[in-house]
């Protein structure tokens, strides 16, 4: 088995690298054509240059941002509160998901509060928060863990009754008591959407304390930084802010979670691939 | 147990749960643990609510608010719905747009309200902008991944039984893939609704439900900003509930195509 998964790899790899290639070629086409559109609408001075600099101009300020150490100062600052922010959601919204799940008493009880919290923008929470808590890292942490909860809670939630009544009854009828039920069916059944709830509150998390950066007055921070710069219209700094917004978000979804939902969901067989 | 008896019963807890966590409130409120001014007791809440409503203010700011949000969600719906699926159906338009909506997806809409205010001005126009920005990606997302993870055996056996692509698509593909429109919908309404509030704050002039609340920062009046709290919570909750949840009790759970909680 492993010679034949080798060979055949072996024989691949010529195709296989042209085949990246393409790969590379395909995911880089929409970009040009969306910079070169951007690069004909800034020269053709539709709008102030001022307003709309061309993207050499917003790669030198980036460039010059990062060199100087600024660029990297705000971004480690906001890393470091969408962490914090995020881990405190990850860790109750789970469990209230899953406890939500599980229990009918629990969904009962728990669900209007959720219902009623989630539709509330998490920045209409943001000047209470500030008012309460004062202004600083300590709100903004707690607002984004707030914030990004509701989307994991209800995934968790829909996740654990998602799973099949059928695996259930079956891992019954063979026996499983209720913690194996659990750790064996239920949380494996239920992972995808749980991961997905994860995902969709670390964007969520990742909304939310840029726009409380802005609001909140902390010293360093991309959100800052973004707003900061429109004050003296710096459009190409809060271009390059709003680059390492993107690059910080597209490298969490890449090299954290595509990483987990590999490791688990696709090696449990959990989606069709 | 019967059916009715569950639903009273589900009811009960609801708002038995809704009442302990007043009181709670309340009791925070009075204990005077907190400045009376950024802790309101629920009556002065309620009656500032009753006094914005009545004398139209609030009315004009939710109205103001509506407005924006849903003509940015129903851009987003037209745009993100068909793009979603010609996604999904299109290799090429996927190779195309699955690129740029996974980089543009992880941009927070706020961060693009300075910008948006630079380039358009205070008002109506940036925060309808917003709206789509923040909506469209959702509704395009989960399209897409609903068109594709229709059971490909239900596609078979249409077309063994003779089914032409066009009632193919209305009546295998549409209905198959509707739970995660539905979910997109929803969260593509989240998103509009969050994206509204926010670039109300920064970018809106004299209306609107978030300019409400950032106003009411400056001056300490904590009051009023949990009344157009509660306003912006009921309007979000009733769309959550009558809208979205009507639409999917009337598809997806009457075709049995998600399970509705029990045990």
């Amino acid at each position: 088995m492993q010679d034949a998964v080798t060979t055949i790899a072996m024989a691949d790899d010529a195709g296989r690298g042209a085949e990246r290639w393409r790969a590379v070629a395909r995911n880089i086409f929409p970009f040009a054509v969306v910079g070169t559109l951007w690069e004909i609408v800034a020269w053709a001075g539709v709008f102030p240059k001022r307003l709309f600099p061309p993207l050499e101009t917003v790669a030198v300020s980036f460039y010059n941002l990062t060199v100087s150490g600024i660029l990297p100062h705000h971004a480690i600052e906001t890393i470091f509160r969408l962490l914090s922010g995020f881990a405190l959601a990850a860790v109750f919204g789970v469990l209230i998901g899953v406890m939500m799940g599980r229990s009918r008493r629990a969904e009962d009880i728990l669900l209007p509060l959720v219902s009623i919290g989630a539709p509330i923008p998490g920045l209409a929470y943001a000047p209470l928060f500030l008012l309460w808590f004062g202004l600083g890292n300590f709100s903004s942490v707690l607002l984004v863990g707030f914030v990004s909860a509701f989307p994991i809670i209800f995934n968790s939630w829909t996740g654990v009754k998602a799973v099949k009544e059928i695996w259930v009854r079956s891992a019954q009828s063979m026996g499983a008591d209720d913690k194996r039920l659990f750790r064996y069916v239920i949380l494996p059944g239920a992972l995808p959407y749980i991961l997905t709830g994860l995902r969709l509150g670390l964007a969520q998390a990742w909304r939310i304390l840029v726009a409380v950066e802005m609001l909140a007055s902390v010293p360093w921070g991309l959100g800052w930084l973004i707003f900061g710069a429109r004050k003296f219209l710096n459009t190409d700094a809060m271009l390059a802010g709003i680059a390492v917004i993107a690059i910080i978000g597209i490298l969490l979804e890449k090299y954290v979670f595509q990483k987990i939902e590999n490791y688990t969901v696709v090696r449990w067989g959990m989606t069709a691939k | 147990m019967t059916k009715n008896q569950q639903s009273t019963r589900t009811l009960i807890r609801g708002a038995l749960s809704l009442l302990v966590t007043a009181a709670l409130y309340e009791a925070v409120a009075r204990s005077g643990f907190f400045p009376a001014v950024l802790l309101p007791t629920i009556p002065t809440i309620l009656s500032t609510l009753i006094d914005t409503l009545s004398d139209g203010t609030m009315l004009t700011h939710a109205a103001f608010t509506l407005y924006r949000v849903m003509f940015g969600f129903g851009l987003a719906i037209v745009v993100g719905l068909p793009l979603g699926i010609l996604m999904a159906r299109h290799q090429r338009v996927e190779h195309f747009f699955l690129p740029l909506i996974s980089a543009l997806m992880p941009i927070p809409s706020f961060a693009l309200v300075p910008l948006f205010m630079l380039w358009f001005g205070i008002g109506n126009v940036t925060t309808i902008l917003i709206v789509f920005y923040a909506a469209t990606f959702p509704m395009a997302f989960n399209t897409w991944s609903g068109v594709r993870s229709v059971n490909p055996l239900w596609l078979r056996a249409a077309g063994a039984m003779g089914a032409d692509e066009n009632s193919l698509f209305w009546k295998v593909i549409i209905p198959g893939a509707s739970p995660f429109i539905i979910t997109g919908m929803r969260q593509a309404f989240l998103r509009a609704w969050i994206g509204v509030v926010g670039a109300e704050m920064i970018a809106a002039s004299d209306w609107g439900l978030g300019w409400v609340i950032f106003d009411a920062k400056e001056f300490l009046n904590a009051d009023v900003m949990l009344a157009a709290l509660v306003v912006i919570g009921f309007i979000g909750f009733a769309f959550e509930r009558l809208v979205f949840g009507t639409l999917e009790r009337n598809t997806v759970q009457r075709w049995g195509m998600v399970r509705v909680a029990k045990g």
